[in-house]
């Protein structure tokens, strides 16, 4: 072996050693989730609370729903690629309900006409529960910068996946619907 | 975090515009200093654009085969454009499968092409953590720091930023080392680049607040990084000998 091939071996075993102490340095606290349980509108964050009034009244918050699946879709009439989905959100609806799957669809009250709300949802014939965002808080709380944003919930809470745009396909929503369910309640 | 950039009536999704930049700036790169490592520049762009568009098909390709009871349900869903419905590791399978085709049909010199592709993807390497800031992927652990930024709901380490620096300061000595390197030995461009690239990943995924961990806190992105370092520092060692 060479001298210089000698300092490269020794060189190589050097950094090798600092990689593995900085490795061993730089471990997560035990049983830490990196992305934490902060609230955040990301996957792998706890979903934001919200409690907001549906069509006929009644009062939804999100936190109650802990230990079903949940899909939020922020949504404005007026907004084409919104309507499209919403029968693919229907049909998924009818047959993951059973389950336990839930799907909050959020109006963007605030930038839509309530008036044509019950219109619409008579029209695409929706029986899963529409919540008016009058104020845009809620838009605010989950960053929303595009219509439709869908955000996938799993049992605790946690978001599993965003959606931004659309419109979703029926098969995006049977994988990403069943892989909620296959968790253990 | 600039998601969306808004141009009038025009909503540009920012992260994969700059993708697209970094890939173009970056194939510019380095199909000028081809040259240097004796390798056609059209095969650089041939390459780039049959691997990107095989990746984008085995991408979509594997998600169909992961999820066919989907897929048999609502067929028109296998040509949706939904960025959603991809598999990544699929796609850098076919990826790569598609550029070693390539290479070999053209009988191209694995080490000369990597040298000369090698520019390209230190300025890729900068994108990627341009877009990640803008999008507030890859994003950085909790911190007290002042220069921490505010994203997910907290104060955090700028960890795009440091990231891009080091891709920065790698693309230099890149540069450097393609041009004014009297050692023609080739693949040594290459080496030296993933070397660097992979002790940066090595310190910087510390600061990262999204590491895939070990159950026992170790950072997987670490440990690949580590091995992917001692596995350069070897072949560098052994290409060395080769000339001698």
């Amino acid at each position: 072996m060479s001298s210089s091939s000698l300092r490269w071996s020794l060189f190589s075993l050097l950094i090798l050693l600092i990689g593995a102490g900085w490795i061993w340095v730089s471990a997560a606290p035990n049983g830490d989730a990196t992305s934490g349980r902060i609230p955040a509108p990301r996957q792998g964050f706890q979903a934001p609370d919200f409690s907001l009034p549906t069509l006929s009244g009644e009062t939804v918050t999100l936190s109650d729903l802990r230990g079903q699946p949940v899909l939020i879709n922020l949504w404005a009439t007026w907004c084409p690629p919104c309507r499209s989905e919403m029968p693919d959100l229907q049909a998924t609806y009818e047959a993951y309900q059973d389950l336990g799957f839930v799907i909050l669809a959020i109006n963007a009250t605030y930038q839509d006409s309530p008036a044509s709300l019950e219109t619409f949802v008579d029209e695409y014939g929706l029986t899963f529960p529409i919540l008016m965002d009058k104020s845009g808080d809620t838009a605010r709380l989950y960053q929303m910068r595009a219509l439709p944003t869908s955000f996938f919930i799993d049992r605790e809470g946690i978001i599993q996946e965003v959606v931004v745009g659309g419109p979703m396909s029926p098969a995006l929503l049977q994988v990403r619907v069943e892989n909620l369910l296959q968790e253990a309640p | 975090m600039l998601p969306i950039l808004q141009i009038g009536p025009l909503a540009l999704q920012t992260p994969g515009l700059i993708l697209l930049v970094g890939i173009w700036v970056g194939l510019w790169l380095a199909e000028r200093g081809a040259h240097r490592s004796e390798v056609a520049p059209s095969h650089l762009s041939n390459m780039t654009l049959i691997t990107l568009l095989s990746g984008l098909v085995g991408g979509r390709l594997f998600y169909v085969l992961l999820y066919p009871s989907a897929f048999a349900a609502s067929p028109r869903s296998v040509f949706s454009l939904s960025p959603s419905l991809f598999d990544p590791w699929g796609a850098i399978l076919t990826g790569l499968v598609a550029a070693l085709l390539y290479g070999s049909r053209k009988k191209l010199l694995l080490w000369s092409t990597l040298d000369a592709l090698t520019p390209g993807l230190a300025i890729v390497a900068i994108a990627v953590s341009a877009s990640n800031l803008a999008s507030g992927n890859a994003f950085g652990a909790p911190t007290q720091v002042p220069w921490a930024i505010e994203l997910w709901g907290t104060q955090r380490h700028p960890s795009q930023v440091y990231e891009a620096l080091a891709a920065l300061g790698i693309l230099v000595i890149v540069l450097l080392r393609q041009r004014y390197s009297g050692n023609r030995l080739s693949g040594m461009v290459f080496l030296v680049y993933l070397a660097l690239s992979a002790s940066a990943r090595l310190f910087l995924e510390a600061f990262r607040g999204d590491s895939l961990l070990l159950p026992n806190g170790w950072r997987v992105a670490q440990l690949t990084a580590w091995l992917i370092l001692a596995a350069c520092l070897w072949l560098i060692q052994r290409r060395r000998q080769a000339i001698n």
